[in-house]
């Protein structure tokens, strides 16, 4: 009995509830109630209910003369056609009349859903609509037909080449109308994504598209001169002439209205002028590129601002001149969300010079005295980096972090500030007036440092320049008697420190504690690090000749140059191609975090004609692992902004890398691994021995990491790399 | 360009969603509200940012009224076109349904459907102005299908032409148009006066009302602004420009931008109704202006007791104007009470919500000078952190007939090539207050 039940019950659907009503709504004898029916059934839809169950008699509606029935009838469609996609076929022939309507609203919305309908089924019947509407007299339904090209390609590429579909959507290129002109170049781009076929050549301009569409530059709409924007982006030319041709056309854009045509038009231009010979003339065209890339940071949107000033960043990598009078626009408002103002201030420490430092540092202590906390935090950071930047500006600005610790205090300046503090002397190594500037306020304030990188700091700075300490004694036996409680990056700087001092100073007095820290350290301590440091000072000194040991221990850093994060050049080259772009905001080239197969294995989802071999597939996946490991590793290494000395090292550093890593990565994905030849173009000529913590490329995977040098075996440096400013990373600035 | 577009309540639930492409699957939106979280529990450390990337798919998102607009793309979009896009989405929204909430989303599902279908497809933006959708997508379905048979809707023919923002055939008995040329300044003024930042935002708005098809050519008094910026253009700036320079003039799009570019002169075929043809910005990068207003604020914190505040306003400003609807706006410690006032003209308010002050002054002639005190109490307890916020005291004033730039119009000439007909332009000068005129408090 229940089986016959289930079934009657299952053909006639439940008698009560909402689906019933609906459905006896959908099927009423009066237009307004199905009008009604369908307006709930979207209700539903909208909030997310499953109401596929309604598809039939929803699609009994479609034939109606009521625009807005007909328009909530084809979105119900476009929502649940894939759920029945076998009673798709019988909205096809409403379709099809549709696209003969005299109405040309009614033909475009026609086609337009027509596309809309993932159904395969549905492919076979677009053709005649599609070739009729892609020639209709109305330029409406034109632009909307060509898009249609687009989503055909994306259900059934064969049939859409086959049926010439692609070379009218390419002869629409030519359209009088400046709408269809751009809505055919997008449905080519989308169809350039998509496309898995080698052999098919999809789009790309040529000198005479180009002219064509300059003229049509000026009666676009905005999102039409984006579009043709964009391929002259892809344009290139060799021709001075032609760039500035190109160029011309596209400068008056850069006083339109919509921030985003002045940051296409400003990409555009960038790209072409390259080709323009005459330097003074290039400085001219930058000149006025200034105030449309200003006018950015004034836009009304909070958000389209931030794409601006990470737009402006990569620009002023490339030409650092372009705002050098605009540093007050980039002045915070109270009232800019935190995201905002933290980007404004990597905008102006890189506009700082030395004519507007004093009034750069003025602002600065405003912003540290905000409350914010990361705001607080980057404006002490972004002091320092003016100081390091502008040797003119330097006392000042440690003045300034003086009297902000003694003002405004609490911990987060106190470290904040040491850390910059101990920086800027990196930058000035040895200079007397700054030390004596320095480091009595650093003295005063050691009971309040609480985070690792500011201790860590003036652990450095006692073993660099302790006579400048009073009661050194006392504060090298506070540090020892805690040792064991330190972190292991702090227990390697006390280590070091201790060591240098003692060195440096005459006599023995330091030499118990010396004792002391080594006994404990290599007896005491669990971190493999700090035990192997220690033995290999142990046996430097008591093994080889004083001279040497101050050789190799005391020798001096290379002083730093900036704090100021910058782009590998490759980044920025690519960086500068892709403005305006996701890329551009990320800060990372697009195929870092792009899946360039993300497109196509969506259609061959779709197309299951297509079959791939399974050997194409491993390979695939392996190219696909290598580029991973490549991607993660370049992006720790050029991206990282916070880590300063990422930064400093990072030009050459990562560069050397990448090659290498190649080179590793392919070894991995071969079975026996050789030793790496990369490695060991590091510069050995340093005698110091402290070179061999380095020696590793700097995050490099660690499997194939280990196995250089002979004295490797102690891999002290692969621990402490990655952790800040501490004395090992300062070391490793000795390789560079 | 996005593939698709979701309205989300402020946690991150969708409300409405429209897939224009489908190669992201529709469940995807509901990781949203956990990326959100993520986000502002790492909002502290400025990490929060408008776009976001999770397993190959990028989440960009605009807040508006405690809803987020989001698109999702798994491509290298044009970033900032979809953020554009989008505020403009929400601009249009606006201006059907005169605000755009949560409620507003619900109830007008039906119609918003139509206006993401007619503003985008494929994930292309294609029309996104408000004039030309009203003329073919309205709300009084009803009437209009009774009224008219269907296919009498048509896609105006403004959609896909050169001039896609002026339909055909409108017509006036009186032909005027009224021109209002408003300059709102951004001032930061040091708590001793000292101006660190200012920034004219001019805008020459107009409201058209002119029939056929008009073609408009404005004049403004370009000896001082328009010849020292096409100075600038050749490179070489001379130094007699006295120093006014317009920077990035930003149009309508009705206006022909390389007639600008190469002969300087403005013209245009105006849409109907208001729109603001112009903008431009003076910024101080080579000069900075005396504050029009100069408010000059003193605190006295007697701790546990009570604050005293002594405030005083002077307009610099031509005898002759008069600076209207002036508002000081001072914060106060969130926890003080009990206040008291002695303005010596205007009124002042307390509003404890907000924790601050304000003081109005009607009209306020130029030259005047005025003072005001407050006392509020204090809590006997508090915290030891700083009672004083950093929060800048804010001054909004309009100064009618008057701008500072001293930009003018010099004419506006219609015509109408087929009517011929005689029109009226009338032009209005205005100085106010813009979103950011601030006074610093320490």
């Amino acid at each position: 009995m229940s089986l016959e039940r289930k079934i009657r019950s299952f053909l006639t659907g439940p008698r009560k509830g909402e689906t019933f009503e609906l459905k006896s709504g959908l099927v009423s004898q009066y237009k307004h109630e199905r009008k009604d029916a369908i307006q709930r059934v979207i209700q539903a839809m909208t909030v997310g209910k499953d109401v596929s169950s309604l598809f039939p008699d929803v699609l009994k509606n479609i034939a109606t003369y009521d625009l807005e029935q007909k328009k909530l009838v084809y979105l119900y469609l476009m929502n649940y056609a894939k759920t029945h996609p076998e009673l798709c076929i019988l909205a096809v022939n409403t379709f099809v009349q549709d696209t003969e309507d005299p109405n040309p609203l009614v033909r475009a919305l026609a086609i337009r859903t027509m596309g809309c309908i993932r159904v395969n089924k549905m492919v076979d019947y677009m053709e005649i609509p599609l070739q009729r509407t892609l020639q209709d007299e109305n330029p409406y339904v034109r632009k909307t037909a060509a898009l249609c090209v687009a989503k055909l390609f994306d259900l059934n590429p064969e049939m859409c080449v086959e049926f010439g579909f692609l070379d009218q959507l390419k002869g629409l290129i030519k359209d009088s109308n400046p709408m269809v002109v751009a809505n055919s170049l997008n449905a080519l781009y989308e169809i350039r994504d998509m496309n898995s076929d080698a052999n098919l050549e999809i789009f790309t301009a040529d000198t005479e598209t180009v002219k064509n569409l300059l003229m049509c530059l000026n009666e676009c709409t905005e999102w039409g001169r984006i579009t043709i924007l964009t391929t002259l982006n892809e344009y290139h030319t060799d021709d001075a002439e032609e760039a500035n041709h190109i160029i011309e056309r596209v400068t008056p854009q850069l006083q339109h209205v919509n921030p985003s045509v002045v940051l296409s038009s400003i990409r555009a231009i960038i790209h072409h002028i390259d080709a323009i010979p005459v330097t003074a003339q290039r400085a001219a065209i930058l000149k006025k590129l200034s105030a449309p890339l200003v006018s950015l940071v004034s836009s009304s949107i909070p958000e389209a601002q931030y794409v601006g000033l990470k737009n402006i960043r990569i620009i002023l990598e490339k030409y650092p001149q372009i705002l050098s009078k605009e540093l007050r626009v980039f002045f915070i408002k109270y009232s800019d969300p935190l995201y905002l103002k933290l980007e404004k201030l990597e905008i102006m420490v890189r506009l700082a010079n030395d004519s507007n430092s004093a009034l750069l540092l003025g602002e600065l202590k405003e912003y540290a005295m905000e409350f914010e906390p990361s705001l607080v935090a980057k404006a002490i950071k972004s002091i320092g980096s003016v100081a390091i930047k502008l040797s003119g500006s330097t006392v000042k600005a440690i003045n300034l972090l003086n009297s902000l610790i003694d003002h405004r205090g609490g911990d987060l300046v106190i470290n904040e500030s040491i850390v910059v503090l101990t920086n800027i002397l990196r930058r000035y190594p040895g200079k007397n007036d700054l030390i004596t500037l320095i480091i009595p306020v650093i003295s005063n304030h050691i009971s309040e440092l609480e985070r690792s990188d500011a201790m860590s700091g003036y652990i450095w700075l006692l073993g660099e320049y302790p006579k400048y300490f009073s009661n050194l004694h006392d504060k090298l036996q506070v540090l020892i008697d805690d040792f064991l409680s330190f972190e292991s990056v702090l227990q390697l700087n006390i280590l070091t420190a201790i060591v240098k001092i003692n060195l440096s100073a005459s006599g023995s007095k330091y030499s118990s504690l010396l004792q002391k820290v080594l006994e404990s350290s290599t007896k005491d301590c669990e971190n493999a690090d700090v035990r192997d440091k220690a033995y290999i000072y142990w046996r430097l000194l008591s093994s080889s000749s004083t001279e040497s040991q101050k050789e190799i221990i005391l020798t001096k850093l290379p002083p730093i140059t900036t704090t100021i994060a910058s782009f590998n050049p490759v980044v920025l080259e690519s960086l500068v191609e892709e403005l305006s772009t996701l890329s551009s905001v990320y800060h990372k080239p697009a195929f870092t975090f792009i899946d360039p197969n993300a497109a196509h294995s969506h259609v061959a989802q779709g197309n299951k004609s297509r079959s791939s071999s399974k050997k194409d597939n491993i390979e695939d996946l392996t190219n696909l692992a290598k580029q991973e490991i490549i991607n993660n590793a370049k992006n720790e290494n050029l991206l990282d902004f916070d880590d300063d000395d990422d930064a400093l090292t990072g030009d050459n550093g990562a560069a050397e890398g990448s090659g290498s890593l190649l080179d590793e990565l392919n070894d991995l994905f071969s079975a026996p691994v050789p030793v790496s030849q990369g490695q060991q173009t590091q510069p050995s000529s340093n005698n110091d021995i402290l070179s061999l913590f380095g020696a590793i490329p700097q995050n490099a995977p660690t499997p194939v990491s280990n196995v250089t040098q002979g004295l490797n075996n102690f891999n002290i440096g692969s621990n402490a790399a990655p952790s800040n400013t501490s004395k090992l990373n300062n070391d490793l600035l000795d390789l560079m | 360009m996005a593939s698709q577009i979701h309205f989300l309540d402020i946690k991150g639930k969708p409300l409405l969603s429209r897939d224009y492409k489908g190669d992201i699957p529709t469940n995807t939106i509901e990781k949203f509200p956990l990326l959100l979280l993520e986000l502002e529990n790492a909002a502290d450390d400025g990490d929060f940012k408008p776009f976001v990337h999770s397993q190959g798919i990028n989440y960009i998102f605009i807040n508006h009224n405690n809803l987020y607009l989001c698109a999702l793309t798994r491509k290298n979009e044009n970033i900032m076109a979809i953020i554009v896009f989008l505020s403009k989405l929400i601009e249009v929204l606006t201006q059907y349904f005169k605000s755009l909430e949560e409620e507003s989303i619900r109830d007008n599902f039906v119609i918003i459907y139509e206006l993401l279908d007619e503003m985008m497809d494929y994930g292309v933006p294609q029309t996104t102005d408000t004039k030309i959708l009203k003329e073919y997508i309205t709300q009084d379905y009803y009437k209009l299908v009774r009224s008219t048979p269907s296919h009498l809707v048509q896609p105006p023919n403004a959609v896909t032409n050169a001039v896609s923002w002026r339909k055909d055939g409108i017509f006036y008995k009186k032909n005027e148009a009224f021109l209002d040329v408003v300059e709102s300044i951004n001032m930061l003024i040091n708590a001793s006066g000292q101006v660190l930042n200012s920034e004219i935002l001019g805008e020459v708005k107009i409201k058209s009302h002119l029939s056929g098809m008009p073609d408009l050519r404005l004049g403004l008094n370009d000896k001082g602004i328009f010849s020292s910026s096409s100075d600038l253009e050749a490179g070489e700036q001379t130094a007699n420009a006295k120093g006014i320079e317009m920077e990035d003039i930003k149009f309508h799009q009705c206006v022909r931008l390389s007639k600008f570019e190469n002969e300087r002169i403005i013209t245009f075929i105006p849409p109907d109704g208001e729109f603001t043809l112009m903008s431009y910005r003076l910024s101080s990068a080579q000069y900075l202006m005396k504050p029009l207003l100069l408010v000059n604020c003193k605190f006295k914190v007697h701790k546990h007791s009570r604050i005293e505040i002594l405030c005083s306003i002077r307009a610099q400003i031509k005898k002759k104007s008069t600076a209207n609807n002036v508002e000081v706006i001072i914060p106060i410690p969130e926890d003080a009470d009990t206040p008291k006032f002695v303005p010596e003209y205007g009124t002042v308010k307390w509003i404890p919500e907000k924790s601050c002050v304000i003081w109005k002054l009607k009209t306020f002639p130029g030259g005047k000078q005025f003072h005001m005190r407050a006392e509020l109490g204090l809590p006997a307890v508090t915290d030891p952190e700083d009672i004083l916020s950093k929060k800048p005291i804010k001054v909004n004033f309009s100064i009618p007939y008057f701008t500072t730039s001293g930009i003018q119009v010099r004419y506006l000439r219609i015509n109408e090539p087929k009517l011929q007909y005689q029109s009226y332009p009338w032009v209005r000068y205005i100085t106010q207050s813009g979103d950011d005129y601030t006074v610093r408090t320490k």
